[in-house]
């Protein structure tokens, strides 16, 4: 029996060719812990079936991953799959040559794929306006307020009752103040926090058309009566010391871990560094807002990176992304990868199975981001896709400077910005006319 | 020195130590930040200036990988520091000698065009690598050396700092040298190797310390030129421990860090032999 | 070249042979990739390439008309001259004085040299802990001295931050060649001015400063094009520019607008005009400053 077995089968694998694995290359900017999260699952999707073999590269920043893509891209060998930040989505969407859509991908593989289970205000970002999906989600993040429960009490504030409108904040700040708090409140990421993610919130445009899905000839929005409002009650509170800023990017994150700044909007990724690393108890409530404008709160705007294909490649290869994509948006692999990492949750299934777990009861706090993002979008808070916009946040930057170091009123600041910016995006449209 | 000076031997040694102590300072920063826990310097406000026990563990952790504090593997320096070392000394010991040659035939010899050959190497100091990295990717591919020691080290003996150097200490040999070694009947090449190459030892030695830490530090062409994680070198390394988006064990960079300092540290150390030596010969 | 040597080789072959190798590898790996790039100047694309358009020299225009852009010229000339002077001297001091000592000599060389070896990565990384606002170490001192640091909003301690990053990478390497070339000085020069009555002073300024002056000029072009062209991961590190634009050095424009920005047009055009002006520079260097080197 033994015998006829062993040869039956080493006949078959002599029959049968041999089968080579196709290997998929793919290239991101994820190092330290979430570097291994991506080497997982490479592994786990590889050991699930034997066709195709994912093999991850890290190349450095995003800047720096998209800089090797494109290199590898001119010189004829791109690798499958590229991690962009969400910022570069326009640009690389201008690059129709390069790039082949997802839905496409999905489609011409055979794959289901069903873009309805994937969280509206986290797919749609990476949507084009006609339903097709561009680019896969991978990691995607989303502002939250941050807040030191200790500080509180220590300034007589109810740590379990965080400020949920501005004029709380304002409040809030003061009385961390009189404490004797150096710091009381500060952000990250001006321009995504205070105002991509406050027009969404609040429901009104960030830029015309559409935040920019409606069409090239989108122009920046930021300076309405709303926004000048609320960046002069910055200003104020920078004035008075209750808004500290402590400078671009994520630079601020170190701030409020470290006990230094009682309040931050930060994103929801910070979770895990504060748990790990805070020697305070802290908390996490949902962005304010502004009670007397009409649609407040409806949901935030994310931040992170998505996944885009890469053309060139042959159909046998793109099969094996699509297979990859589809083994990423399963409910148990999406609820792993966001309960270990912090991110958002990609698909409505894995948010139920999550929930259903009870992961957010036992860690407080994780489903404020959650809750910001899973609701209905409207035509204003989908998301943002904006031509250069990596030069219109520098530039958002480098006004607010202007305003928080005094030198600008609030309503020079942003106007000044728009300007700018808007200077960016005519270039834009006009190099992508076709 | 030539006289007994006390008053100026204390000022000397006074600017010596406060320009330690503002130069060495930042490095010491890192050597106190590599002993402590990952918590400590996230907490500590501001950073604190005494060594942490922490160290055998976080630089036991840096060199032979193993688990992180929260779940995260690290990938062992070894190899990294290995890739390190070829690149620097192909770096230094390339440049060294092809410049050396140049340099010696721009100042010793009149040919056609020597002036624009001079200012041809030397405009390669003006055009930083970024701006020209994408045409430079596609050079290395089409020869085919993605991934290899040599795609990471040729495009990068391409600069002129080394001849400009040597060109200067040519042009400051005596002439008196050039007349010996011809009474001598020493033809070029022999004058080159007996008589210049010794006397620039020093200039040698100064720019292998210099070329060595250059190629050893090296990130942004190594990154666009492996494709593979196990030729990273090691600068390329620390970055990929900052995560960036997420959560970062500075105490491990850091003890990385160190460890990448020690190479080019010892490299230094060498060469203060050679630099005593060169002085030797060149009392003769 | 003004500088003649009077003495030289004859061979009409020997010459192109030794320079072969660097040719070789300096047009393959830099002629031939900066042309392309210097090329893109002149074109408008996107990043991938997929799209060329010709715009002849329209990138060139916008810069012109550009006043940030103008403006910065100020900028990166104070940086530069900031960056060289405090630089050099510095280091001299320091060369100087540790060729002078003869107890500990080796541990001031190697401490002084050792900077030099962190990594601009991780460099980079130290001078933000060091300075943040309130958390690092050297800006708490300052505050606990009353005085208040604040280089997120203030923009002379901006500038004043990256000069002194810049210069501290700085002061290592010139200090290297400072000390190879002091210890290259004949002692017997030195011991026959001394017999004369010279007093040290009086023997650095007449003998000294003189026999150094090739490696002096070397390093003040070197340092030159060091604080026009490799100072922007400094600026990327610590500033980003900021305030404002306040910290905006042509180099770090250049980087960013060609390497974040994707913007390979722009970033090409301005590069062309940053080489055209250190070109310039040097060669007024070379012409007007190493008449007074002493060979």
């Amino acid at each position: 029996m033994k015998l006829k077995t062993v040869v039956l089968s080493t006949a078959f694998a002599i029959v049968l060719p041999a089968h080579a694995q196709t290997e998929i290359q793919w290239w991101h900017a994820m190092g330290g812990a979430l570097g291994e999260w991506v080497n997982d699952l490479a592994k786990e999707f590889n050991a699930s079936q034997s066709e195709y073999k994912v093999v991850p590269t890290f190349k450095g920043s995003y800047d720096e991953t998209l800089t090797s893509g494109i290199a590898a891209f001119r010189a004829g060998n791109a690798p499958h799959i590229l991690q962009v930040f969400e910022v570069g989505t326009a640009n690389m969407m201008a690059s129709k040559g390069a790039i082949v859509p997802v839905a496409q991908v999905m489609k011409d593989a055979g794959q289901k794929f069903d873009p309805s289970i994937y969280v509206p205000a986290v797919a749609g970002y990476y949507t084009a306006p006609n339903g097709q999906m561009l680019s896969f989600p991978f990691n995607s993040s989303t502002p939250v307020f941050h807040y030191n429960k200790d500080a509180f009490k220590a300034a007589g504030l109810d740590p379990e009752k965080p400020p949920l409108t501005w004029p709380e904040v304002t409040l809030a700040a003061a009385k961390l103040k009189a404490s004797g708090h150096k710091c009381p409140f500060t952000t990250t990421y001006v321009g995504w926090t205070q105002l991509e993610s406050f027009s969404a919130w609040h429901n009104v445009e960030f830029a015309t058309k559409r935040n920019g899905f409606g069409g090239l000839d989108t122009r920046l929005a930021f300076n309405t009566p709303l926004h000048v409002r609320h960046i002069e009650n910055l200003a104020n509170m920078a004035k008075q010391g209750l808004f500290v800023y402590k400078g671009r990017g994520n630079t601020a994150d170190a701030t409020f871990v470290s006990g230094e700044c009682a309040m931050a909007t930060a994103t929801s990724a910070l979770y895990g560094n504060i748990k790990r690393n805070a020697k305070f108890a802290s908390g996490i409530s949902t962005l304010p807002y502004y009670p007397d404008v009409p649609g407040a709160p409806q949901n935030t705007v994310i931040g992170g990176a998505s996944l885009w294909v890469l053309s060139g490649k042959k159909p046998a290869e793109y099969k094996g992304v699509a297979a990859f994509f589809a083994y990423l948006s399963k409910p148990e692999v999406a609820a792993a990868s966001h309960q270990r990492t912090g991110y958002l949750p990609v698909t409505l299934p894995s948010f139920q199975l999550t929930d259903k777990s009870g992961f957010y009861k036992q860690n407080a706090g994780t489903d404020v981001s959650v809750t910001q993002m899973i609701r209905k979008t409207t035509d204003k808070s989908r998301g943002i896709r904006l031509g250069n916009f990596l030069q219109i946040r520098t530039v958002v930057d480098e006004e607010m400077e202007q305003v928080w170091g005094g030198k600008k009123s609030a309503k020079e600041g942003l106007d000044d910005a728009v300007k700018r910016g808007n200077e960016y995006l005519e270039r834009f449209e006009k190099a992508n006319k076709s | 020195m030539v006289e007994r000076r006390p008053a100026l031997a204390l000022l000397s040694h006074l600017v010596l130590i406060l320009g330690v102590l503002i130069v060495a300072f930042p490095v010491y920063v890192t050597f106190v930040a590599s002993t402590q826990t990952a918590q400590e310097i996230a907490q500590s406000r501001p950073l604190s200036l005494v060594p942490g026990d922490n160290m055998v563990e976080t630089y036991s952790r840096a060199l032979f990988g193993g688990k992180g504090e929260f779940g995260s593997t690290k990938a062992p320096v070894g190899r990294m520091l290995w890739i390190s070392l070829v690149m620097a000394i192909t770096i230094a010991v390339g440049k060294i000698a092809i410049s050396l040659l140049s340099a010696f035939a721009i100042v010793y010899f009149r040919f056609p065009f020597r002036s624009l050959v001079f200012w041809m190497v030397f405009i390669t100091l003006m055009l930083p690598v970024e701006v020209r990295i994408y045409p430079t990717y596609q050079v290395v591919s089409d020869f085919g050396l993605l991934n290899t020691y040599a795609g990471l080290t040729v495009p990068l003996i391409a600069s002129a700092t080394a001849t400009f150097l040597f060109r200067q200490f040519f042009l400051g040999v005596p002439d008196e040298l050039v007349e010996a070694a011809r009474i001598d009947g020493a033809g070029p090449m022999r004058f080159f190797k007996d008589v210049l190459v010794p006397l620039s030892s020093t200039s040698s030695a100064a720019l292998c310390v210099n070329q060595f830490i250059y190629g050893w530090n090296q990130y942004l062409w190594p990154l666009l030129v492996t494709t593979t994680d196990d030729m990273a070198p090691v600068v390329m390394g620390i970055k990929r421990m900052v995560a960036g988006e997420s959560y970062t064990e500075w105490n491990v960079v850091m003890a990385t860090a160190m460890l990448a300092m020690i190479p080019p540290a010892l490299v230094v150390l060498l060469m203060q032999r050679w630099f005593v030596k060169g002085l030797v010969d060149a009392e003769k | 070249m003004a500088v003649e040597k009077r003495v030289r080789f004859k061979s009409w072959w020997l010459p192109w042979v030794l320079i072969a190798p660097q040719m070789a590898i300096v047009l393959a790996f830099f002629f031939w990739p900066a042309g392309q790039a210097v090329y893109q100047s002149v074109l408008q694309q996107d990043a991938f390439g997929t799209s060329t358009v010709f715009v002849g020299l329209e990138n060139f225009e916008r810069l012109v008309n550009d006043a940030s852009y103008l403006e910065s010229f100020w900028t990166t000339a104070f940086f530069s001259v900031a960056v060289a002077a405090c630089g050099l001297s510095i280091a001299l001091l320091l060369a100087v004085m540790a060729d002078r000592i003869v107890r500990g000599a080796m541990v001031y060389k190697t401490l002084l040299i050792w900077p030099y070896a962190v990594a601009p990565a991780v460099a980079g990384v130290l001078w933000l802990f060091m300075f943040a606002p309130s958390v690092g170490i050297v800006s708490f001192t300052l505050q606990q001295l009353g005085l208040e640091w604040n280089h997120l909003l203030n923009e002379k301690h901006a500038m004043a931050l990256i000069v002194m990053a810049a210069v501290w990478k700085q002061i290592s390497y010139n200090f290297l060649f400072f000390l190879a070339g002091l210890q290259s000085i004949p002692k017997s020069l030195i011991e026959a001015a001394a017999i004369d009555g010279a007093g040290p002073w009086r023997r650095f300024w007449t003998i000294v400063f003189p026999l150094l002056s090739p490696v002096t000029f070397f390093l003040l072009v070197i340092n030159i094009v060091y604080a026009f062209f490799e100072t922007f991961a400094i600026v990327d590190t610590a500033t980003q520019g900021g305030p404002g634009k306040e910290t905006v050095i042509l180099v770090y424009k250049v980087y960013y607008d060609g390497f974040k920005a994707l913007d390979l047009g722009g970033s090409a055009a301005q590069s062309v005009v940053l080489m055209a002006i250190v070109i310039v520079l040097t060669v007024i260097q070379f012409r007007y400053v190493e008449r007074k080197v002493q060979y």
